[in-house]
């Protein structure tokens, strides 16, 4: 069952700042700098955005971005909720909107100085929760279960204790993605591998499930991405990528960076029902897909996501990793750039740029002959196709 | 970092009243029978907005756990414990773990909540071993 927006919208133009711990600028600059980088690649000025949508999460309002970008007409705004699981919304939001006649370009943008501003990996006060997660938050923050990585801890330990996984098999994943990272000039971590002994020596953040090593970083940068219909592509500069499938998920039972309701979390449903959708839209499986870029926040979401997509089975991300699947040269390389860990943390949406990049052939650690590339945030994702 | 207060809302007032009298209140549906938690106005089953109040039995088991150890509860002894407590009657829900050593903690141990003051008149549920 094809979706109104397989196939006829298309990623035109991609762009990004520098990823830094301390950019030095506001947010509002990054974002500017980031969506002009965007034009720039597709060939675009800002006069032809008439489209924009980032995350509910970000600083810069939609008309302090028209009044920098210079944008004369817009037409359509809006955002998705809920942190990391906005990186592909974004996407099926812009694509549903140009897809439906509402708008012909619309510009993505998600900027931030999430190091060197408001630091995403300390407690917030009381006072900085957001209306829209204190009322969940509230019952985990008196027992101090107040930051994501804790959250996501409490779900990922139901994982290890399932499948008899350890931190050291986590580790695995951190490795590869700082190998990947180590090439990639534009990632923080770049020249800076490490061993899976680095990891085990790194300190607790939450124990019995991650340590340092298997945390995202914090990052300061932009990021933009332009979406439009295949038509209007055509005679742009870029080879567009096509947005073959896109999807969101929200399950009864579901929860926000944590999992603790549904019957079964060693997994998690969520990324199994974005799995079928994208699926089912494109028609297409697991064998089909040359490179992965998953949301990794913590090291343990890549195992659910390689299970729950169905490139191995329940509980057997640990061996699937182990046998070198994930890495370049594997059957499916996750996370090229380095991921959030090695690249940078821009919320995800660092990802799609890579995703795109993959497809273009002009990626620092290029597969070969990619076809299709998905993207998955756990609550939503996309699959983007060669032109 | 020092232990935050919980807040109430209208919808699950009658819980945090529970814990202040000492008892784990859940919510059930009036109509359907089902059990929910974290409470909510309506029954996500049969949409009936009645509910009644039942204080659960108060043992359950680990279903998960953590011991955070970067900017944890400051506890002056032995390090928080955080767990997700399936209650027998069915809810899970989010707790500390306490009179028990960080490695003694096993899934599927069998638990039983109490209650305790912190600082500020904090008063929270909070869950041990069974049959101490």
């Amino acid at each position: 069952m094809a979706s109104g927006v397989s196939d006829r919208t298309v990623i035109a133009g991609i762009g990004q700042t520098e990823f830094s711990k301390n950019s030095g600028r506001s947010e509002l600059q990054l974002a500017a700098e980031a969506s002009l980088a965007a034009l720039d690649d597709a060939g675009l000025t800002a006069a032809d955005i008439d489209g924009m949508v980032t995350y509910t999460l970000d600083s810069t309002g939609e008309f302090e971005l028209v009044r920098n970008l210079g944008i004369k007409d817009l037409r359509y705004y809006s955002r998705a909720p809920y942190g990391g699981a906005a990186t592909c919304a974004v996407v099926l939001h812009a694509a549903a909107a140009v897809a439906a006649g509402a708008a012909n370009v619309v510009l993505i943008y998600r900027a931030f100085n999430e190091r060197s501003g408001r630091r995403f990996g300390l407690p917030q006060a009381p006072g900085q929760v957001s209306s829209s997660g204190s009322l969940w938050w509230r019952w985990y923050m008196p027992f101090g279960l107040d930051t994501p990585a804790k959250w996501a801890a409490l779900h990922f330990q139901r994982y290890m204790h399932v499948y008899g996984v350890t931190n050291e098999d986590f580790g695995r994943y951190s490795v590869v993605c700082r190998k990947h990272a180590a090439n990639n000039p534009g990632a923080y971590f770049y020249q800076r591998p490490i061993t899976l002994e680095d990891h085990q020596n790194s300190r607790w953040i939450v124990e019995p499930v991650l340590r340092l090593l298997d945390c995202c970083q914090e990052s300061d940068g932009g990021v933009a991405l332009l979406i439009t219909s295949r038509e209007r592509a055509r005679d742009l500069r870029r080879p567009p990528a096509r947005i073959v499938a896109a999807a969101q998920s929200a399950l009864l039972g579901g929860d926000i960076v944590s999992d603790y309701y549904h019957e079964d979390i060693a997994g998690m449903a969520e990324i199994g029902d974005i799995g079928a959708q994208l699926w089912s839209q494109s028609g297409l499986r697991p064998r089909d897909i040359q490179a992965a870029m998953l949301y990794d926040h913590f090291s343990p979401i890549i195992f659910m996501h390689l299970e729950e997509f169905g490139f191995c089975g329940r509980g057997e991300a640990r061996d699937f990793i182990k046998q070198g699947n994930i890495e370049l040269g594997g059957s499916v390389p996750v996370n090229t750039h380095g991921g959030l860990l090695g690249e940078a943390y821009i919320h995800g949406v660092n990802h799609i740029n890579e995703a795109v990049r993959q497809l273009r052939g002009v990626a620092i650690n290029q597969v070969a002959d990619v076809q299709h590339v998905l993207v998955s945030a756990g609550m939503s994702g996309i699959i983007l196709g060669s032109s | 970092m020092k232990r935050r207060a919980p807040f109430a809302t209208h919808d699950d007032q009658f819980f945090w009243d529970g814990v202040a009298a000492g008892e784990l209140r859940l919510q059930r549906c009036a109509k359907c029978l089902k059990l929910r938690h974290p409470p909510g106005p309506m029954c996500p089953h049969c949409h009936s907005l009645e509910w009644r109040i039942e204080r659960a039995s108060g043992r359950g088991s680990v279903y998960s756990y953590v011991i955070p150890r970067h900017t944890a509860i400051d506890s002056g002894g032995d390090p928080v414990i955080v767990a997700l407590i399936e209650l027998e009657e069915g809810a899970r829900l989010v707790s500390n773990l306490c009179e028990v050593a960080p490695d003694a903690v096993r899934n599927g141990m069998a638990v039983e909540v109490f209650f305790t003051e912190f600082e500020d008149g904090v008063r929270l549920h909070q869950f041990r071993p069974a049959g101490r």
